[in-house]
């Protein structure tokens, strides 16, 4: 089977690889690109573990083709953070033990950074409307909730 | 030894830390199942049965095998034929020889989703490519999903050499109930006849999976010296070891487990599925073999806990007094015995004192995933019909549902159905603690209503070990056997930093391999922070003893002399010598010559867990017309003993609560529709 030559930016650096016509783009960065953060809980765009930012666009990986992601902007858990120095929510994840398996966590952070991209003082009721689409099992979501809000009034300045 | 849950003047127990494993897991980098792979490793995938009940007539591999790039099948024909052999294993007894059926059907497949048939390949697609030509002809047979229906006379019998243990006299018919247990105390005729209310319920529950995150996923490599590493995720690489030298007929000195993080688990990561057909299909290819679960397959092979019928009967006289509590319990097994139904039996009533109990259990194979342990397995399936009972015998008296719980309410002294007669237990404070909590009286509004349930659970101890190594510069390392399924390495860290009076980020915990650390049972059960913890205290406490050896040398005195206290080595008394402090630091500079590394571990098989117990109050509103169900507000009081790290405590219950509403709401398995 002939693959595609795919062309992307990846955390800010330049990406390729090749991807078989049906290959995900969440099995591309997992097993082509080599970025094992962005995680499969289902591959059926249910639980939220694959979410990346792509083209400023929050998606489930594992419900995007490759080869769709020529010329596209994707960042992933592994561009959440500064070298060394943790984002915010990073932080407040640690610090309110909002995970605890840790499994979902890279999806939650991305998708609570894609939130606060976008809104940077959202209600409870808007954090647990955006991260509806990311599953947890073992913490019940109060402590991911909780570490977002602090996030976000930390970002503020508040 | 250092009792943490007696000490008063705790310094790092009971605080919360940055948990040691947060910066890799908030950063992507820590490294679960499927994240981990080896140079030159396959692609493994599973054949599973289109059918709940089938013979195999024939599995023709050829097609398969010619394939290009397909570098091993395998059937149940390339495993050991083993005999039948209970094995205590995981979290609650299991068969040897079920476990091996179960993870490659041999002659029978037993559910939909069921192995059949096994590849590794140089490539996801032509591992599937491969799947696709293998031909299996199956003789459809008849099948039963539902546990009363798999108990009916006349059912489709899912096993011809399965009779009924428990019965007497012998049954001479094979049948799908695997089990009958009775436990029973008092006079049940008697205790009714003095009741002034009867209440009865039948309760039925939805079989629920325990819908951990991370799919099932593991790389085996074994070589030509039969040497084997297996790199799982997983609630205990013992348990893995065990399994894959029985399942494999392997010896376990040959057989390395290395776990990985796990993403989740709740009992459902206590037995194997795919890292004996890793290894095999390794020893077939002669090279390393990765095998990942899809979440359809985790679903259709894996887990759940069991649907059950429960049938409860109470009866009380006009104070409140419980005299009468009967119960029969049908578990679901799934296609091999083993349900948690004799756990349900224990639990169903053990909040109560009650003179006069029968509880009848039976634990049912059907054609169904077989269930594997989920969070106090089979507790919450008969405690959910008990509470309804004592509700309504409550309603039927005009009594408050606390109250009708403190008159009955176990205590120590009280005899449980099971024979064990609890020390001093937290019930009764958790009983009081839900009463005086503004959200019992809180105003209830339009279409709204309050319910409380309490619960029990044993918590066990068992078999763990741990090592304690003070490193050359004074820093320590702290390694267990037990996998760290939501914050023991924090746990262990702070509990060995508490004994030795150093900060936690001192410690270093990590998790050891079944060749780098002595045997641990499973992470299951409620008996980590526990034996574990047990373990690391003591190995501690050794190696305390060990740096006042080192301290009495250095400074020429007996080490009788010597005191541990904050973090140092100090001189006992005015006659011991006017000796400076020894820090951690300055002894471990000196290990070299005052004898050696210092370090210890310690193996136990922790005895005397207290019980544990918990009342969860619940607000919903119902729209009366849609039935559209929403929680409102939910209050969870627990006994938990010592909290080492509050907020994982916390975040332990806060889950578990979370769960308990998706089983009640929104779970369950629908077949057939």
């Amino acid at each position: 089977m002939s693959k595609t030559h795919v062309t992307t930016t990846i955390n800010g650096e330049p990406a390729e690889f090749l991807a078989e016509a049906g290959l995900s783009l969440l099995d591309a960065l997992r097993d082509e690109v080599g970025l094992t953060g962005t995680k499969e809980g289902c591959g059926s765009g249910d639980c939220g573990a694959c979410s990346v930012i792509v083209d400023d666009r929050l998606v489930c990986a594992c419900l995007v083709l490759a080869v769709e992601a020529e010329g596209a902007t994707i960042q992933t858990i592994e561009g959440v953070a500064t070298g060394d120095t943790l984002h915010p929510l990073q932080r407040k994840f640690i610090e309110h033990a909002a995970l605890q398996c840790g499994f979902c966590t890279p999806g939650f952070l991305v998708a609570a950074k894609s939130l606060l991209e976008k809104n940077n003082n959202p209600t409870e009721t808007e954090v647990r409307f955006w991260l509806a689409g990311n599953l947890c099992r073992c913490t019940g979501y109060d402590k991911i909730v909780r570490a977002v809000m602090d996030a976000a009034a930390e970002m503020r300045g508040a | 030894m250092t009792y943490i849950g007696n000490k008063s003047d705790l310094r790092v127990v009971g605080t919360r830390p940055d948990r040691p494993d947060g910066v890799e897991k908030v950063t992507g980098r820590a490294v679960y199942g499927a994240d981990f792979r080896l140079a030159g490793q396959l692609t493994g995938r599973i054949l599973r049965s289109p059918h709940a009940h089938a013979r195999i007539i024939k599995i023709d591999t050829s097609k398969a095998k010619a394939l290009p790039g397909v570098k091993a099948v395998m059937t149940a024909e390339d495993l050991p034929n083993i005999t039948s052999e209970e094995a205590f294993v995981g979290e609650g007894p299991t068969n040897f020889r079920d476990q091996s059926l179960n993870v490659m059907a041999r002659g029978k497949v037993l559910y939909e989703g069921h192995a059949v048939a096994a590849v590794a390949a140089m490539s996801p697609s032509i591992a599937e490519a491969a799947l696709a030509l293998i031909e299996v002809t199956y003789e459809v047979l008849p099948h039963v999903i539902d546990v009363e229906e798999a108990m009916a006379p006349g059912a489709p019998i899912l096993d011809e050499n399965l009779f009924t243990a428990g019965v007497d006299p012998k049954p001479t018919t094979p049948s799908n109930i695997a089990k009958k247990i009775i436990l029973k105390s008092g006079d049940i005729d008697a205790g009714f006849a003095k009741a002034d209310v009867i209440a009865e319920g039948r309760y039925v529950t939805a079989a629920v999976h325990q819908a951990y995150i991370e799919p099932h996923a593991c790389v085996a490599t074994i070589g030509a010296d039969g040497q084997a590493t297996v790199y799982a995720s997983s609630q205990g690489h013992f348990m893995i070891r065990s399994f894959c030298a029985k399942l494999l007929g392997m010896e376990i000195s040959n057989i390395r487990v290395i776990p990985l993080e796990i993403g989740g688990g709740f009992g459902g990561k206590t037995i194997v599925y795919l890292e004996p057909v890793a290894l095999k299909l390794s020893q077939i290819s002669g090279k390393p073999v990765k095998l990942v679960m899809t979440r359809e397959e985790v679903f259709r092979a894996s887990g759940p806990t069991s649907g059950a019928v429960v049938e409860v009967k109470m009866g009380a006289m006009k104070d409140g007094t419980i005299v009468a509590a009967q119960a029969v319990l049908k578990y679901q097994a799934g296609a091999f015995p083993g349900s948690p139904v004799q756990p349900g039996l224990m639990c169903a009533f053990a909040m109560y004192d009650i003179a006069n109990v029968h509880v009848t259990g039976y634990d049912v194979i059907s054609n169904r995933a077989k269930v594997a342990a989920y969070r106090a397995p089979g507790a919450p399936i008969s405690s959910y019909a008990a509470e309804q009972v004592v509700d309504d015998l409550a309603r039927q008296l005009g009594m408050d549902a606390i109250t009708i719980r403190e008159k009955n309410a176990a205590k120590a002294g009280t005899k449980t159905v099971y024979g064990v007669t609890f020390p001093e237990i937290g019930y009764e404070a958790v009983l009081a603690a839900a009463k005086s909590h503004a959200h019992w009286k809180a105003p209830l509004g339009k279409n709204q209503g309050r319910g409380i349930a309490t619960g029990f659970w044993f918590n066990i101890g068992g078999e763990s070990s741990a090592s304690v190594f003070v490193n050359e510069d004074g820093s320590v390392s702290v390694v267990s056997g037990s996998p760290d399924i939501g914050g023991s390495r924090a746990s262990m860290a702070m509990m060995a930093a508490e004994v030795l009076g150093i900060p936690v980020d001192n410690v270093r915990p990590i998790i050891g391999d079944t060749a780098s650390i002595g045997f641990t049972n499973v992470t299951g059960g409620s008996r980590v922070t526990y034996a574990t913890g047990m373990a690391t205290v003591q190995a501690t406490e050794k190696v305390i003893e060990q740096l006042k050896q080192r301290a009495a040398m250095i400074w020429d005195i007996s080490p009788d002399a010597v005191d541990w206290k904050d973090g140092q080595a100090v001189p006992a008394g005015a006659n011991a010598g006017g000796f400076d402090p020894l820090s951690l630091a300055a002894i471990a500079a000196k290990a070299g010559k005052t004898g050696g590394p210092i370090g210890s571990e310690v193996s136990v098989n922790a005895q005397g867990a207290g019980p544990g117990f918990g009342a969860h109050i619940c607000d919903v509103e119902v729209d009366r017309e849609t039935g559209q169900t929403t929680i409102i507000r939910y209050t969870a009081i627990q006994d938990v003993g010592r909290a080492i790290h509050p907020s994982y405590v916390e975040g332990q219950i806060q889950g578990g609560a979370v769960q308990g509403i998706g089983w009640a709401l929104n779970e369950e398995y629908i077949y057939g529709a």
